[in-house]
């Protein structure tokens, strides 16, 4: 699949704006979250930047940007409805969460909001999952990681960047379970991806036989295909960059959203140097997760590319 | 609404014979003629003239090389009888929509735009409502949608024109507003496609009803659906090519793996840094 920038800016940005709400508004709600006021209101906001920017930039993937509104219509069939939905329905509670941080409230309407908070967040991340897994014609994107990654990816690239804003506000004393709940998420991340990415090398690619049903005639070659110059199919479905680069690729990624956050949080744990450490981690996974969903798009076989001859080169 | 309907007794669509097409392209190049004209618009071209033409079709005709496999070995009472492989066959095959009864290009659609007509199994695209999110292309594993979007690498004044902006997404109607046009004679009353055919490879009709020419022709050709494990269960069917006198063409061999090169002069430039840099 051609990697449409618009769509990994959406899916990465977005999925750690909510992966940070998700831990705000967990703690919220638990009532352990170390600070308020500001504290709340400061983390809130970074997650309102993060979530709005790439929602933003999903919408420059559509060919008629203007009609956005139309997709709230079909959540009984489309992920991508629902995606839509649950995306503006954590507005609410975000805005809920941030009066109430304003008002210096900490008591019972706070940790409501802070519940309602995560639980948006998570139905949107649930939903972006899901677009993905459900499409039959991706067998990389039916791998059975595909739903988890999305979730852990955006708690740890979120979590970071709350232990980011932690780590360097004043008076916010957090202790050392969160950087290392999050040191356990980055190695659960690496194993899954790892996990993910040989499984999809594993799979057989569709064919020409097998696409045209001549396979039990003999061994089918594309011998040409319907136009000589490239079309929407083959540019979007039929996009080989990634493979040949596929191993260095998947390396940088490892040590950009695993390696570098967990050295970054042993040191921190270590030296108490975490307001050096936390941000170094949060800008690293992040650059980390862009070329991981470079690769996520790159990477992925669609079935109709088995129609085309392979490209020569 | 993307919910599918419920399934309908009329299940419009196209029968392709593989055996007798010959490759010609009138189909594709009738289909883009009457869908350029007709009610629908004109069908989205970007730099039609130019160096790089790119546009929409609703059928595209495709060329596939079949080789038979040898036939093993015989002892002769004399000799050791010859065991070359067969010379290969030639098979066209045109590709366009095939009008599925399940098929997930409705359902993923987040605006209501991909339907899938109750009263005759016709799936279309509202082109008022389509937002261009492209999913219902990633859906198909037929190729049978493509986005009305200017040539991705297009310079020429030709992107002002408003049917490559258009920005949503197009697919076969079979030609919906011929089928049931009452301006035109009876007998022309079929897709584009099947008129202009000189060999008579398609053939339209309900195949949805077992008595009609094309459910005849389907079962007994042994016509077959297109990967039916997505399970979107296709309604248009493909007939075999015929075996062939010599036998050669009815044995099974496994399908042998795809291979890909890259050629990075037709990257564009940031690309083209990108793989310079990697390939170090």
């Amino acid at each position: 699949m051609r990697p449409a920038l618009s769509v990994i800016f959406f899916t990465v940005l977005s999925g750690a704006g909510y992966g940070l709400w998700c831990w705000l508004g967990v703690a919220l709600a638990a009532g352990v979250y170390p600070s308020a006021g500001v504290g709340v209101l400061a983390p809130l906001v970074f997650g309102f930047v993060l979530v709005t920017a790439g929602l933003l930039a999903s919408t420059s993937h559509l060919g008629r940007p203007e009609r956005a509104w139309r997709a709230l219509s079909q959540w009984r069939s489309s992920w991508l409805s629902r995606e839509g939905i649950a995306s503006l329905a954590a507005y609410l509670p975000m805005l809920a969460v941030a009066w109430l941080a304003w008002r210096g409230s900490t008591g019972g309407g706070l940790r409501v909001a802070g519940a309602l908070l995560a639980a948006c967040a998570l139905a949107t991340l649930l939903c972006t999952a899901n677009i993905y897994r459900s499409l039959k014609t991706i067998a990389a994107w039916r791998a059975r990681q595909v739903l988890p990654l999305y979730f852990v990816f955006a708690w740890l690239s979120g979590g970071l960047w709350l232990w980011a804003w932690l780590a360097l506000a004043p008076h916010a004393a957090i202790g050392e379970a969160f950087p290392l709940t999050l040191l356990a998420l980055a190695v659960i991340a690496a194993i899954t991806k790892f996990d993910y990415w040989r499984g999809i090398d594993a799979q057989p690619a569709n064919s020409a036989g097998h696409a045209t049903g001549l396979e039990t005639l003999g061994q089918v070659r594309a011998f040409e295909g319907p136009v000589t110059e490239p079309s929407y199919l083959t540019h979007e479905m039929a996009f080989v960059l990634a493979r040949r680069h596929g191993g260095r690729l998947r390396r940088i990624a490892l040590g950009l959203f695993a390696v570098l956050p967990v050295l970054a949080i042993v040191v921190a744990v270590t030296t108490g140097q975490a307001a050096w450490m936390a941000p170094i981690a949060a800008i690293a996974a992040l650059a980390g997760l862009f070329i991981e969903r470079w690769l996520f798009f790159a990477q992925a076989r669609h079935a109709v590319a088995a129609f085309f001859p392979a490209p020569q080169g | 609404m993307t919910s599918l309907p419920a399934p309908a007794k009329k299940k419009l669509g196209l029968v392709i014979d593989l055996d007798i097409c010959v490759g010609c392209h009138a189909c594709a190049v009738a289909c883009k003629a009457w869908n350029d004209g007709g009610d629908f618009g004109p069908l989205a071209d970007d730099d039609p003239y130019g160096a790089e033409p790119h546009g929409v079709w609703f059928n595209r005709v495709h060329s596939y090389e079949v080789q038979p496999p040898a036939p093993g070995p015989r002892l002769d009472l004399l000799h050791l009888e010859d065991t070359a492989a067969p010379a290969p066959q030639m098979v066209h095959f045109p590709r366009s929509c095939l009008h599925c009864e399940t098929p997930d290009c409705v359902t993923v659609c987040p605006t209501g735009a991909s339907y899938k007509r109750a009263e005759d199994g016709i799936v279309l695209v509202d082109q008022d409502k389509c937002i261009g999110c492209q999913l219902c292309a990633w859906a198909c594993p037929y190729g049978a949608r493509e986005i009305a979007l200017p040539h991705p690498k297009t310079t020429t004044s030709d992107t002002d024109r408003k049917d490559a902006k258009r920005g949503t997404m197009q697919k076969c109607t079979l030609c919906v507003d011929r089928i049931y046009n009452e301006t035109l004679d009876a007998r022309d009353r079929q897709p584009a496609c099947v008129l202009a055919c000189p060999t008579h490879a398609r053939m339209f009709g309900d195949l949805g009803d077992p008595d009609s020419d094309v459910s005849k022709v389907v079962a007994e050709r042994g016509g077959f659906a297109l990967m039916p494990e997505f399970g979107y269960q296709p309604v248009n069917r493909y007939l075999p090519p015929r075996p062939r006198r010599d036998g050669s063409s009815t044995a099974a061999t496994p399908p042998a793996p795809a291979t890909e090169t890259l050629d990075a002069n037709q990257l564009p430039p940031l690309l083209r840094w990108l793989d310079k840099a990697l390939s170090r």
